[in-house]
């Protein structure tokens, strides 16, 4: 019996009046990897997030790991969280980055430990080692005193994906984590999060890269224009799309 | 087709020994230049009005340098304050909270708009306008502390509020600039690490807001330094104040103005020292070379 990691019920976000996204569900279980793929501007990038409540949701319920994101519902009203309590519920989930977003005063050792020593009160010392194991495991043990600006995007994706995993997180958010890389260095990242998916981290992938998708992926979702057009493996989605939507768009990235 | 690629393969080393393009104009201009400066410099030593032993004399007379010392005291204190009132005017500023952000505003433009010196005289004439302050509850009898407002509050501490709160209206913005020069991923990644705001402020945004933040505070620093002298005006002891104080007696007006000049100059050179080390210190992981960032392994080779 395999839990549930995300359970998002009819998620709705606007800005204004433009809806992005209009009712979404999904669930997620442990262990998955889920690839969302979609045209640019169809709310994928929103929906992840949502998830970690980057952005607040307008309707819907969003549950990670069990807990409702965001808010407390006392009978049927919901209440805001505190700052605390959202920051707690973030450090849960890591999340990385179209444009990697690492630190640029801090070395690439220093990016990865400032959370586990600030945020969850590790010791130094123990951070250290943690960093040291972890800039081994994406393959940059020899870049640790280099700050961001001395690495190349994908060196610098990497580290971003080591400091995420430091917080010790149950659930890996990826926003396009290649879209910004020269095409030599995708795939150093890919296999670092291919890695990853086999040693079970529950991760959804927001991505262009198909190849990876139909290969590391239990899931595909297509989504457009805010809702969700197509779901199921790799397989059924990418090789044979039932949807016009879904084909029209495969058609053009393939 | 044969002759171009015979060319390509002529190895020609470092053949470029070209004659120099003369340039004639640098040397007249600089030379004009030089000679201006040259001969106002011999029209002030030469200058029979000016007694240059009595120069030399007050240079280092001991009311100039306790003068010069009450000068930095106050600078430091000031700029200390200055920046730490400036921060939070800055943060304020950028609130959510709508109250923050007026007041902030309303402080900013209330102290910027009005002239420094007669922010400095009206703190000076605290005393007459509230001869005596209580800390207590207002609109009741309760009172914790009580005294004379020139007792509790002395000139320089009048001229420290005045010149702190003055450089804090000026230095928020700046400090507001910096934070917004910080890019809004810096906050989303710290975010979604499990930080809090504070926390974010702190350690991921400030750190590189201050790279920003240095240099004109470098500028507000010297103007400081220069701008104490107008606690003259409320009888601060500082430099200038002891150097009219001495040319009142000895009427040696000029031979006291350059003395404190030398002062004032020796001190605004030496500033210059730290802020070069602190624009260093944050300007880690930001070096670039022609528009790129530069690893830093490889510099250490290019002494």
């Amino acid at each position: 019996m395999t839990e549930v990691m995300v359970d998002a019920r009819s998620v709705r976000k606007s800005y204004g009046a433009v809806e992005v996204l209009s009712g979404i569900s999904l669930t997620v279980e442990q262990g998955e990897v889920l690839c969302i793929i979609g045209p640019s501007g169809s709310g994928k990038s929103t929906f992840l997030r949502c998830l970690n409540h980057l952005e607040s949701i307008n309707g819907g319920r969003i549950y990670v790991n069990g807990e409702l994101m965001g808010y407390r519902q006392v009978g049927n009203v919901l209440h805001e969280m505190k700052p605390q309590e959202i920051a707690k519920a973030r450090q849960g989930i890591g999340m990385v980055f179209q444009r990697f977003n690492l630190f640029p005063h801090l070395t690439a050792l220093q990016n990865i430990i400032e959370a586990p020593i600030g945020v969850a009160g590790m010791n130094p010392e123990e951070a250290k080692a943690l960093g040291l194991e972890l800039l081994a495991q994406v393959g940059l043990e020899d870049k640790g005193e280099h700050y961001p600006s001395q690495l190349s995007g994908g060196q610098q994706q990497r580290v971003a994906i080591a400091r995420a995993l430091a917080m010790k997180p149950k659930l890996m958010l990826f926003d396009e984590p290649t879209s910004a890389l020269d095409p030599e260095l995708v795939g150093d990242v890919l296999d670092v999060m291919k890695n990853l998916a086999k040693a079970g981290m529950t991760m959804i992938v927001v991505t262009h890269e198909m190849g990876f998708a139909k290969e590391v992926a239990d899931r595909v979702v297509f989504i457009d224009k805010g809702q969700i057009v197509e779901v199921g493996t790799p397989s059924q989605v990418l090789d044979n799309p039932q949807e016009a939507r879904t084909k029209a768009f495969l058609n053009k990235v393939l | 087709m044969r002759t171009v690629a015979k060319e390509q393969d002529v190895d020609y080393g470092d053949d470029v020994v070209a004659v120099p393009l003369r340039h004639p104009w640098r040397w007249i201009s600089g030379i004009l230049a030089s000679a201006l400066l040259l001969s106002f410099i011999y029209s002030v030593v030469s200058a029979k009005s000016i007694q240059h032993d009595l120069v030399v004399k007050f240079l280092f007379d001991p009311r100039i340098l306790q003068g010069a010392g009450v000068t930095v005291l106050v600078t430091i204190i000031c700029m200390f304050i200055g920046t730490v009132l400036a921060t939070l005017l800055a943060i304020m500023k950028l609130s959510v909270n709508p109250i923050q952000r007026w007041l902030a505003t309303g402080f900013i433009e209330f102290f910027r708009g009005t002239p420094l010196l007669l922010q400095i005289v009206f703190w000076g004439y605290l005393g007459i306008i509230f001869p005596e302050l209580f800390l207590g509850i207002p609109f009741t009898d309760i009172v914790f502390v009580s005294g004379e407002t020139s007792d509790i509050i002395p000139a320089i501490v009048a001229g420290i509020i005045a010149l702190s709160l003055n450089e804090a209206a000026y230095s928020a913005e700046i400090v507001r600039a910096g934070i917004l020069a910080v890019d809004q991923g810096q906050t989303e990644a710290a975010k979604s690490l499990g930080m809090s705001s504070r926390y974010t402020m702190r350690r991921i945004v400030l750190p590189q807001a201050m790279r920003v933040i240095i240099p004109p505070m470098g500028n507000e620093f010297i103007s400081m330094l220069k701008n104490t002298s107008l606690l003259q005006m409320i009888a601060v002891a500082e430099l200038y104040t002891q150097a009219s104080t001495i040319s009142a007696a000895n009427l040696a007006q000029i031979e006291l103005l350059i003395v404190s000049g030398f002062w004032y100059l020796l001190m605004t050179t030496i500033l210059g020292f730290p802020q070069r080390s602190l624009e260093k210190k944050y300007g880690r992981g930001f070096e670039t070379v022609g528009g790129r960032a530069a690893p830093r392994v490889f510099k250490v080779g290019k002494r």
